[in-house]
């Protein structure tokens, strides 16, 4: 008994030590508190060196949560757990927040560096006005090959993923409606179709697409392209980017006849506790240098125009990656569809990978 | 202090913790799958599960993913766990298994990546007899490898226990009374060692059958079980009230596996 008693004693005391240890590590964010800024964005979607960089310029405590999918952060805002200042949801998730009353009026002339953004990126679909959110990166849904299994420049189409050469070599994005999108397109269809017809068949094309499909999958993909494990990999462009810097071998193409467009744009949430600071973080993220540099780091497209001029030759003029005008005019921004119609979307992909082998 | 009162007293902390992660979670659970979006009492939840195909080949799939890795581990585990009870240092030999289960279920999944990849060691093994590579990753065969692999342990463990409580004069009188070797298993060590057989096909058939994260990082979501439904609805679709239906589906799935296991047992003691 007294044994049991000193052993318990001691794991007490080594939680308590512990339990201490985390206490004082957290310490300087209680401390700063009026002070901080709390931002909470996509996994490795910002170089931190620009946050120490703010935190030097401002004097502000910059407190950095990340999140993996944007129904994980909407449940995490609506719940209101914590006081976020600023987040970056993408398009049709503007939308949904915005319906739930989350999201605070942005106004953009107080943020001096908001001329910078190419005006054919705003008032998009999701924010007409741009009331409630300042463009912060933006890219395509694609394809990436590599030219060591596909020969070079024989992928141009979504069509071709449907070739029977491709069997077991496809890596697919695990998501609904980028997946769903995908087919759509390849049908001639609207990505943001609600056509219950529509959908079905798009569900059977891509049931044809099922032997060529190695995996379904989502971050995981970088590593097997890089790997060559796979010849090709449907993915967004960001990603796509960082696979290329790794892997020479590696391709992006946006297929013909279209595909998905997305942004991420900076918002405001309503439980937000320090606007001065989320304003001025928005501003130093447009200013041109800082801006080049984060397109840099992350690999996504800036929609800045200013900084676009100072990125290096090589990406500034990729096509794939920085599409002219013609091919944007092909793209879809994804609108929110409603629960029900979003509920079809994924009940349709879920099929999919249950019976497509 | 009387001992009924410091025995309710210590019971306190157990009873808080069992109200508060055990039977609020529960009903929780089945309050969501009893409502519809504007928290109105409804069964369609569960109406559209059982009336659309999906869910039931879903479920199918859970039950017979999660029989396969049973049935292996238990091949495998039954004679492993009888010669360690026969062996010198057994406690070595015990450590040893029950070293992998230190290490994180999530880096054992990245190790074996890197071995059932097309680069990985098996392909480069095969390569060197001029074979392959072979598509062993993302596939039903892999899955069930690396599943089998992780439960190995948990059904080793009891079956160990149960055999070593087992009285060895009993196993030689069997013998002694012109037993088979075959008779002396089926009518006197099997029955005895039951209950190690049971307690380890309860601790792996029952989270087999949402193993989640290994459906997608071993199976690359070829294979679709419960639990990568359950996922969808709550976290993409954010349906929490459909997600919970499967969630009580399970549930109920799995009292009745508890159900079967613990019956048998009994038969076999009014046989004996």
């Amino acid at each position: 008994m007294k044994k049991v008693i000193w052993s318990v004693l001691a794991i007490l005391l080594a939680c308590a030590g512990l339990a201490y240890g985390s206490i004082k590590l957290d310490q300087p964010t209680i401390k700063t508190k009026k002070q901080s800024l709390v931002i909470y964005n996509w996994g490795d979607y910002l170089d931190p060196k620009l946050i120490k960089k703010f935190e030097k310029q401002t004097g502000y405590h910059v407190v950095y949560q990340t999140f993996d999918s944007n129904e994980a952060m909407y449940t995490k805002i609506k719940q209101g757990g914590t006081a976020y200042d600023l987040t970056i949801p993408s398009d049709y998730m503007i939308t949904k927040m915005r319906k739930a009353h989350l999201l605070d009026r942005i106004n953009v002339k107080k943020i001096s560096n908001f001329k910078n953004i190419n005006p054919a990126f705003l008032h998009q679909s999701f924010d007409r006005k741009n009331q409630y959110s300042v463009p912060y990166f933006w890219g395509t849904l694609g394809i990436v090959y590599n030219d060591k299994f596909v020969k070079k420049g024989t992928i141009n189409n979504w069509n071709d993923l449907w070739q029977k050469k491709f069997r077991h070599q496809i890596l697919l994005v695990d998501s609904a409606r980028d997946a769903m999108g995908m087919a759509l397109v390849s049908l001639g269809y609207s990505m943001n179709t609600s056509n219950s017809l529509q959908l079905k068949l798009a569900q059977t094309k891509l049931n044809g697409l099922g032997p060529n499909i190695k995996a379904i999958i989502s971050d995981e993909m970088k590593m097997y392209m890089i790997q060559n494990e796979a010849a090709i990999g449907v993915t967004w462009s960001g990603v796509a980017r960082e696979m290329m810097d790794e892997n020479p071998h590696l391709h992006y193409v946006i297929p013909q006849p279209g595909s998905n467009l997305w942004f991420d744009n900076f918002v405001i949430p309503r439980t937000a506790k320090n606007k001065k600071a989320a304003y001025q973080f928005i501003n130093f993220m447009l200013e041109p240098k800082n801006a080049a540099q984060n397109a840099e780091y992350v690999g996504y497209a800036t929609p800045n125009l200013a900084a676009q001029k100072l990125l290096p030759a090589k990406i500034r003029d990729n096509k794939q990656f920085y599409p002219n005008t013609v091919t944007i005019r092909h793209l879809h921004v994804f609108r929110d569809l409603g629960p029900k119609i979003t509920q079809e979307y994924n009940d349709l992909f879920l099929e999919f990978k249950m019976y497509a082998r | 202090m009387n001992n009924k009162k410091a025995r309710a007293f210590f019971m306190v902390p157990y009873l808080m913790w069992i109200i508060l992660f055990v039977i609020l979670p529960i009903l929780l659970i089945l309050w969501y799958s009893l409502t519809d979006a504007n928290h109105h009492f409804t069964l369609s939840n569960f109406a559209l599960f059982f009336k659309n195909g999906t869910f039931l080949k879903m479920m199918l799939n859970s039950f017979w993913y999660a029989f396969l890795i049973t049935i292996i581990t238990l091949v495998i585990s039954y004679p492993t766990a009888y010669f360690l009870t026969k062996i010198k240092n057994q406690q070595i030999w015990l450590l040893l298994i029950i070293l992998p289960t230190w290490i994180n279920l999530l880096l054992k999944a990245y190790a074996f990546i890197g071995i059932l990849g097309n680069n990985g060691l098996v392909n480069k093994f095969l390569h060197l007899f001029g074979l392959g590579p072979v598509n062993i990753l993302f596939t039903d065969f892999a899955f069930i490898f690396v599943a089998t692999y992780i439960e190995i342990p948990f059904m080793i463990l009891p079956i160990y226990n149960a055999i070593k409580e087992i009285n060895p004069a009993v196993i030689q009188a069997s013998e002694d009374l012109g037993a088979s070797k075959w008779q002396t298993f089926r009518y006197v060590l099997w029955p005895l060692s039951w209950p190690g057989v049971e307690s380890g096909i309860q601790a792996i058939f029952i989270p087999s059958l949402s193993l989640f994260m290994l459906t997608r990082l071993i199976g690359g979501n070829r294979v679709i079980t419960l639990g990568t439904a359950i996922e969808e609805y709550f976290m993409t679709t954010m349906n929490w009230n459909m997600g919970a239906t499967i969630g009580v589906v399970l549930i109920f799935l799995m009292i009745v596996v508890m159900l079967l296991t613990g019956k048998k047992a009994k038969r076999k003691k009014v046989k004996l």
